[in-house]
């Protein structure tokens, strides 16, 4: 028996999820089968794929077969795993040159547009797809990097992959997916002044654990959730994978139509209008069930910083460092040792008594003007106490920023303000936190090593990390914010 | 893709929770091309001290495990970033099966594209076996892919595996021939939403 013959399927008469009421996820998926297998696993199109520098495994293989990307006008190159984020004249690193200069051959060779080091619209690829009007709702979307969660915030079906799915996608549009189950997390009420969307998510994955959303795709839904910007929603969406979950999603809105609208690779114009009433039956039916329900009361939120080596490991900042003898679970208490001795940290330490090194602001996750401007807000007319890093998200966000004077705040208050990339987040492009030191992070991953080997890394919002700066230590922003916009 | 049908030797208790990604490879690494192999780098910052040198005490490098085809962790194995690049360094180490409670969704799909069987236990099944092999190191254990079994002293537990990577595992089919087969379908597919979704292709820029 033959692959093609065991797994034979019913060629486009996808199993929908019933005449009755439809989640938004159940919409997409919907929307994007090709074939079904008897066994629920499903041939999903592919609408839009970004690859980055990482996907060198994935043209090696495309090269070892036949060679053929089949739709490269759906795929699109973005240099920022490994650019630097000074000196980009003249790369000193031949091993972070060669694999810039891969992707530039890659995507060459295979008549995909790219977004390389030196183009103006360069970013990090979560922050460049939606300025750029790439990021729609109702797409299928893939890269081979998790947080490609991220563009969820516009309604759209996206996810990370590895590199054999990356070379799957180029050679054949489409991917095998196991339909996930669906969550859907609520959040009501009205948030306190400084408080926002990462201290959403990480209230979230604290209080579901980080596996808490594996085999899920999760809507997040709810006043508090609808009231965010699509700089907060993003923000959400891009830590789904920290719960476990492999997409995050947001039904469009008013909200959302508008962000997209002008945007260089949107539809415009009457194909723009078409497009919008298609996206406004996107959000899930009323009466739609869900496999799962959680739900959080936005005014009970307080800004939320982490404490150990996994994004679970997080509490609001007026508490302080968990005591592993407190735990009944001996394999738990060895781990919360493992993590408080690799953080450097005494249980019942005030988390506001942290000092910190050095702070990061940047990444996928909270590097786009609205953060930027979260941060400059709180620096304004302050001294940082420790030196820190500032890479905008893209070098849209940078040229912004400029023209709104927030890097001289920035670099008033003592930080450096640098190129875009993903720079200090995953450490690649040689920005990183020296060993043992501690650093307040708008990042997305406190993991062992993450930031550098040794790095001590607090998760936190852009405005917690500006209140860590000036400080010197973990600190409630709330304070600071007052009488100020 | 290399068929697995089973394994059967020693078993490394690794017994950590929460190994992400970064762990099993270090961004650091993931420069190289995979053709000089990424075994090396397996678990890297944990498995050495900051002079590079390898502890002992640390499960891998302790002489009856270093060969170990089976690997056995807590829970959620593999989270974190999608670099397939820590399968490579689990797989070039010649590690063939993962028993873990539960596993990062995209690990675990980077697994089977490349011949490495994420098995899921019980997490008091996984336990007893870290506990057994703290007991007995040298332990023999069997894997067994068709009967979905890990057998071990005189115990046998079923694990569970998706079907349809069961099977992929069990023959060493390759995703994108079998896609391939698919194509009349893809190709219709593509045309009909073509016209019902002309939005989706990405416009020229204005």
């Amino acid at each position: 028996m033959t692959a093609a013959t065991m797994i034979a399927g019913t060629p486009g008469s996808a199993s929908k999820s019933g005449a009755g009421p439809r989640t938004l996820f159940d919409k997409l998926w919907d929307a994007h089968v090709v074939v079904e297998r008897p066994s629920g696993d499903a041939l999903i199109w592919i609408d839009r794929h970004f690859v980055h520098e990482g996907s060198f495994h994935a043209f090696a293989q495309v090269a070892g077969r036949d060679g053929v990307v089949v739709e490269p006008g759906l795929t699109f190159g973005i240099a920022d795993h490994y650019v630097p984020t000074r000196g980009r004249d003249h790369i000193a690193n031949p091993e972070i040159a060669r694999m810039i200069d891969d992707l530039e051959a890659n995507t060459a060779r295979h008549g995909v547009e790219l977004f390389g080091v030196n183009d103006p619209r360069q970013g990090i690829v979560h922050v460049v797809g939606p300025e750029q009007g790439l990021t729609l709702p109702g797409l299928t979307m893939v890269c081979g990097d998790s947080h490609t969660s991220t563009h969820g915030a516009f309604g759209a079906y996206a996810f990370g992959i590895g590199a054999s799915e990356v070379a799957h996608v180029l050679m054949t549009q489409t991917l095998w997916q196991k339909k996930p189950r669906r969550m859907r997390i609520t959040i009501d009420g009205t948030p306190a002044p400084g408080v926002g969307a990462k201290d959403f998510i990480l209230s979230i994955i604290a209080k579901i654990g980080a596996d808490g959303a594996r085999g899920y795709a999760v809507e997040y839904a709810g006043e508090a959730v609808r009231a965010l910007s699509m700089a907060g929603r993003m923000t959400m969406c891009n830590m789904s994978i920290e719960a476990g979950a492999r997409c995050g999603l947001i039904a469009p809105d008013e909200t959302t139509f508008r962000w997209i609208a002008g945007k260089p690779y949107a539809p415009k114009g009457a194909a723009l209008e078409a497009a919008i009433a298609a996206w406004r039956n996107l959000p899930s039916d009323t009466d739609a069930c869900f496999d799962r329900e959680i739900a959080l009361e936005a005014a009970a939120i307080a800004p939320i910083v982490t404490w150990g080596t996994s994004p679970e490991d997080a509490l609001p900042i007026g508490a302080s460092v968990p005591d592993p003898a407190a735990l009944n679970d001996d394999g738990r208490a060895a781990a919360m040792r493992d993590a408080l001795a690799y953080m450097g940290l005494r249980p019942g330490q005030k988390l506001s008594e942290i000092v910190v090194d050095r702070v990061f602001i940047g990444s996928c996750t909270n590097a786009r003007i609205e953060d930027l401007r979260a941060a400059a807000s709180v620096l304004a007319g302050r001294k940082a106490r420790v030196p820190g890093l500032v890479s905008p998200g893209s070098s849209q966000v940078k040229r912004q920023a400029e023209e709104e004077g927030l890097d001289r705040i920035f670099i008033a208050a003592g930080l450096e303000w640098v190129e875009s990339g993903c720079s200090m987040c995953v450490g690649m492009n040689g920005d990183s936190v020296p060993s043992g030191e501690r650093c307040a992070s708008t990042t997305n991953r406190n993991f062992r090593g993450r930031q550098g080997p040794g790095a001590r890394t607090h998760l936190m919002s852009p405005a917690m990390v500006a209140a860590a700066a000036v400080t010197g230590h973990l600190t409630d922003v709330r304070p600071m914010l007052e009488g100020r916009s | 893709m290399k068929p697995l049908t089973g394994v059967s030797g020693p078993a490394c208790p690794l017994g950590l929770a929460g190994v992400d990604t970064d762990q099993l490879i270090p961004a650091r690494f993931m420069k190289r091309p995979r053709s000089e192999g990424y075994g090396g780098f397996l678990l890297h910052d944990l498995r050495r001290d900051d002079a590079g040198i390898e502890k002992p005490d640390f499960p891998l490098n302790r002489p009856v495990w270093r060969g170990a085809e089976i690997m056995v962790a807590r829970r959620n194995f593999g989270s974190g970033s999608s670099r397939e690049a820590a399968v490579y360094a689990l797989a070039d180490h010649g590690v063939r099966v993962v028993l873990a409670p539960t596993f990062g969704d995209i690990f675990a799909s980077n697994a089977v594209k490349n011949g490495l069987l994420p098995a899921v236990l019980d997490e008091a099944d996984i336990e007893d076996l870290l506990a057994a092999l703290t007991a007995t190191p040298d332990l023999p254990v069997s894997v067994d892919l068709a009967e979905q079994t890990v057998a071990w002293g005189n115990r046998a537990v079923i694990f569970a595996i998706d079907p349809v990577w069961r099977e992929q595992l069990l023959n060493g089919w390759d995703d994108i021939d079998v896609t391939r087969s698919f194509a009349d379908e893809i190709a219709r597919f593509r045309d009909a939403d073509g016209a019902r979704r002309p939005w989706a292709r990405p416009s020229a820029k204005a």
